[in-house]
């Protein structure tokens, strides 16, 4: 949203929406496959329509969110790559979680808690689709034994409750940072956010023509 | 099948409420002594016409099983093995089908509430109106016995005629079999029974014949009279010892609480965090400079 000259754009429409789809459906699949994880929370399927279509469905959300996933790793993997900075930033995680960035190495476009994001949902999300063929008996029953399929059911829940723990952190650091949720509701943020956090970013940002 | 009131419930699929418990109900088994068969596939008839199944006509697979495998019109099934020791040929011929566990990994696996009971006489059944079709049950089973049908998406398996059983009768298969491979009653009567086919089995020559009551599984309400009881395996790969997969206990067991647990956690540590540090705001002078950065004065 460049219109606005006092911000900074951050994020294209295009890549908004490959965000938007991707959460959403980050959602379903979490709600869908927690109402078939515990039987406590088996009344989420009433969200689906019933237990026989949250199976049915949750796996074409899979479907969906894997190549959506592949929009945003393709987009951004350049990008998150890891740097010195990044070890810093790592090192000096307690200041971070007191809101004390004094004295922290000027950032990227993404500091190193949001690449580890990025790289904990790649690996997670890659375990999921191919564990999750190993489940989705409609299609793919005949390509592997029981004691496969065993163990895909016990990556497959694992690596769920990895990749909604990471979710939790992702999402929550987006309500804890302030200015930050703007960049993928509008694909901008202030100066002041940017100067703050990601100031290396900023500096080449600036520079462009 | 549907849940019959008349026989009570012991355990009930992905549910915590307590079953009844106040009627005293004996456990049922059914014994098959694989000596006695001869292979008729009496059972396998009468199972289809009590259960209204229809299995659409297979093909010739080379061997006298037919159809070659469980399936989710064929609730039991023949299975034919040529066991040659020396010069000696044995024709071992056991009926396959659910071995009603009284540790169920089906029950434990299943996510959908009621789509898999066992009742206290120790049936387990399938209540096909519950069932999600997830194929949980076919991981949790140690003998590969439940089927998911292309039709509806159901799992299915042998009942134990439990329609029968509820109203005093035998299942359709033991009332079929022609020469009383399939003995019906209490599982204490069937254990009984067991012994003395056992002591004139051995008395025959077959040293090694036993029961098979495996207890990896708590015992099963089906049961075996092999005259190799030492080597399950050579009838058609019955296992020599079922249980549960490891994988199936981790993953019905400990992972479940521990999993909400986490996802609690990290909510109420994110919810903590929040109230104690506030959050990370842009001040005035971040915009100000900011704002010098973008017009070329700042730093």
């Amino acid at each position: 949203m460049s219109e606005d000259k006092n911000v900074v754009a951050r994020y294209t429409t295009a890549a908004r929406i490959n965000h938007w789809v991707t959460a959403v459906s980050l959602v379903l699949l979490a709600l869908s496959g927690l109402a078939l994880f515990h039987p406590s929370l088996f009344f989420l399927t009433h969200l689906f329509g019933g237990g026989q279509m949250t199976r049915a469905v949750h796996p074409w959300i899979g479907v969906v969110l894997a190549i959506s996933f592949l929009g945003l790793f393709f987009r951004f993997f350049t990008l998150n790559f890891w740097t010195k900075e990044d070890t810093v930033w790592m090192k000096n995680l307690g200041k971070v979680i007191n809101n004390n960035e004094e004295g922290m190495p000027e950032l990227g476009k993404y500091n190193a808690g949001q690449k580890l994001v990025f790289w904990g949902q790649s690996i997670l999300i890659l375990l999921l689709f191919g564990s999750g063929l190993a489940l989705w008996d409609v299609y793919f029953e005949e390509y592997t034994s029981i004691d496969q399929k065993r163990l895909s059911a016990v990556v497959h829940a694992l690596c769920a409750i990895g990749a909604i723990l990471i979710w939790i952190v992702h999402v929550y650091a987006a309500i804890w940072v302030k200015g930050t949720l703007r960049a993928m509701t509008r694909g901008s943020v202030t100066r002041g956010w940017s100067w703050k956090h990601h100031r290396k970013w900023f500096r080449q940002e600036v520079g462009k023509p | 099948m549907a849940t019959l009131q008349s026989l009570d419930i012991r355990r009930r699929s992905a549910s915590t409420e307590p079953p009844p418990q106040v009627r005293k109900t004996v456990e049922v088994a059914k014994l098959i002594d694989v000596s006695k068969c001869i292979g008729c596939k009496a059972c396998q008839t009468a199972c289809l016409a009590w259960n209204d199944l229809q299995a659409p006509v297979g093909y010739f697979e080379g061997t006298y099983d037919n159809p070659v495998d469980l399936t989710p019109t064929s609730w039991t099934v023949m299975k034919f093995t040529e066991y040659e020791k020396g010069d000696d040929l044995e024709w071992l011929i056991r009926k396959d089908g659910c071995m009603h566990c009284d540790d169920p990994g089906c029950l434990k696996a299943c996510p959908a509430p009621g789509a898999i009971v066992q009742y206290t006489n120790g049936i387990v059944d399938f209540v096909s109106e519950n069932c999600i079709g997830c194929g949980y049950c076919v991981k949790g089973c140690p003998f590969n016995v439940p089927r998911i049908s292309k039709v509806d998406r159901k799992a299915y398996k042998c009942t134990l005629c439990s329609d029968r059983v509820a109203v005093g009768q035998a299942p359709a298969c033991a009332k079929a079999c022609p020469t009383q491979a399939i003995y019906f009653g209490s599982k204490e009567d069937m254990i009984v029974h067991a012994e003395k086919r056992i002591t004139d089995l051995k008395s025959r020559g077959y040293q090694k014949a036993g029961l098979y009551n495996p207890p990896g599984v708590g015992g099963t309400h089906v049961m075996y009279v092999l005259h190799h009881a030492d080597k399950p395996s050579l009838y058609a790969g019955l296992p020599d010892d079922p249980k549960i997969s490891p994988l199936v206990g981790l993953w019905k067991g400990v992972m479940k609480p521990l999993s909400l647990a986490a996802i609690a956690f990290a909510g109420v540590f994110g919810f903590l965090h929040y109230i104690s540090k506030g959050p990370n705001e842009v001040s005035e002078a971040d915009e100000r400079k900011g704002d010098d950065l973008a017009k070329g004065k700042g730093a």
